[in-house]
């Protein structure tokens, strides 16, 4: 261990001689013009992600506003909000989560709905159109990908209706969750999983759309996803926040939701 | 209700890991301490990289080295993961054992006529106890710690890859703090008294040496 000690120091003296420069800039350098860009922290369900960067770009305030991303499964974020995190908006893949947020207190605005999840099979060896539900039981396929289902609403749906085919019984063995519905998806593009069960606005993604095939899962087999956002009592006095949760709702936004498959 | 089965596992997963960890690493550090071949610090900087790299760097390169051959989101693709992860907990405490053995002690030894493997077995190894004990203990210790590899190529499958960290981040996601907090307490209260019983014990080993 005592080998790493003169490593160990060397790196954190080049630490501390890099830092104070830097601290110093502001001091000798005259403020930068312009007001600053106003910040606003989304916390956006994973199945955005594609979706949502597509919806920064077409955000008209973007260059005075800058919005911050976090992507994750609605479950994690509804546990770090209630406990205060700084989040200004956060959209849920499922309305339950907000819903709870608002009986908290948590809430600035009400809850707005803003489209329905759908979910698919994807796989990129093999095309889930032709055995549909069915290929699941192939033998050829020993690893299912579903989103975490105790705290990702993807994960839910995607039991919900494999429940309905009278199939989870059948693939349980062969189950292995992602943290969230990206990391799903993740493992069935890097073909770990041979199948996942994803959303539809991930698999129209061009990356997942290049690599593999997909098949959408009637959404009659489970309960509806459907999407809500609402701004946070963090975004108190977050104007930009404001302004973002505006354009949502604009047509635009709709338009660009919907062709990331984003329903009704 | 406690499910003890991921607690049940991480140690299955740690006792497997540590028992082949320490087949694999006593004629390594055996080798790093004794060979003269100027590449082997090449060798120790290798070995001792799963100490500094975000575990998530592991993670990808494993989860892209084991997809082709199904053995991601397999209790045996974990192994193979802790194997990695948990190497230099076990290789550095060997070494610098061998390393602070007088080199008078192999000497004699071979100058008896004992041959290289009974030297190891019967004469460096039991002085170097202590150092034994460090590495089964930390690379146990290290891979009953292990999070984010798992959490990236286990896939959370229970009985097979949802291991006790996993299990408590599970249950915190769902608010069952209750659950969470039996979790951590039973890993709390065994990490301790692991760590306790090495300094109770290497205490008593580390008597003054005859040799010095």
């Amino acid at each position: 261990m005592s080998r790493f000690l003169p490593i160990l120091c060397c790196c954190l003296g080049l630490t501390l001689l890099s830092a104070p420069p830097r601290q110093n800039i502001p001091a000798t350098e005259p403020p930068a013009p312009g007001p600053v860009p106003q910040e606003v922290l989304v916390a956006a369900a994973a199945d955005l992600k594609f979706a949502m960067d597509s919806l920064v770009k077409a955000f008209p305030a973007g260059n005075d506003i800058s919005i911050k991303l976090v992507y994750g499964s609605s479950g994690n974020f509804y546990e770090q909000i209630s406990n205060d995190a700084p989040f200004d908006i956060f959209f849920s893949a499922d309305l339950g989560y907000p819903q709870k947020l608002e009986q908290q207190h948590k809430t600035l605005t009400p809850i707005k709905p803003y489209g329905t999840g759908q979910l698919v099979l994807w796989s990129k060896k093999l095309d889930p159109s032709k055995e549909r539900m069915n290929t699941l039981l192939l033998p050829s396929v020993t690893h299912i990908a579903i989103a975490n289902p105790a705290h990702a609403p993807y994960g839910q749906r995607a039991e919900e209706s494999l429940k309905h085919y009278q199939l989870y019984d059948k693939v349980r063995e062969k189950l292995v969750m992602g943290e969230n519905i990206s990391q799903t998806a993740q493992f069935a593009s890097t073909g770990a999983a041979d199948v996942g069960i994803i959303a539809l606005s991930l698999a129209l993604s061009p990356q997942l759309q290049k690599e593999g095939k997909y098949w959408l899962i009637p959404p009659a087999t489970h309960q509806p996803l459907r999407q809500g956002f609402v701004l946070l009592q963090h975004a108190k006095d977050n104007d930009g926040a404001k302004k973002f949760a505006a354009f949502i709702e604009s047509a635009r936004a709709r338009a660009i939701l919907k062709y990331f498959g984003f329903g009704e | 209700m406690t499910d003890w089965q991921p607690l049940w596992l991480s140690f299955r997963l740690a006792f497997i890991t540590t028992v082949l960890l320490l087949v694999i690493s006593v004629p390594l550090a055996y080798w790093l301490a004794y060979s003269r071949w100027r590449g082997k610090a090449v060798i120790e900087a290798l070995i001792s990289l799963p100490m500094v790299l975000p575990p998530t760097v592991l993670g990808f390169y494993l989860l892209i080295a084991l997809s082709p051959s199904h053995l991601v989101f397999t209790f045996t693709g974990l192994v193979i993961a802790s194997l990695f992860y948990s190497l230099p907990f076990m290789v550095n405490p060997l070494l610098s054992g061998f390393k602070s053995l007088p080199p008078a002690l192999r000497e004699a030894s071979y100058t008896l006529g004992k041959s290289g493997w009974t030297t190891l077995i019967k004469v460096l190894l039991p002085n170097i106890r202590p150092s034994l004990l460090t590495g089964i203990v930390l690379s146990f210790a290290h891979t009953i710690g292990e999070f984010g590899v798992v959490l990236m190529i286990g896939g959370n499958i229970p009985g097979q890859t949802r291991v006790a960290s996993l299990a408590i981040y599970d249950e915190m996601q769902s608010m069952n703090y209750a659950a969470a907090g039996r979790y951590a307490l039973v890993l709390f209260a065994l990490s301790f008294s692991i760590l306790l019983t090495v300094h109770l014990v290497n205490h008593h080993f580390s008597k003054p040496d005859p040799l010095s």
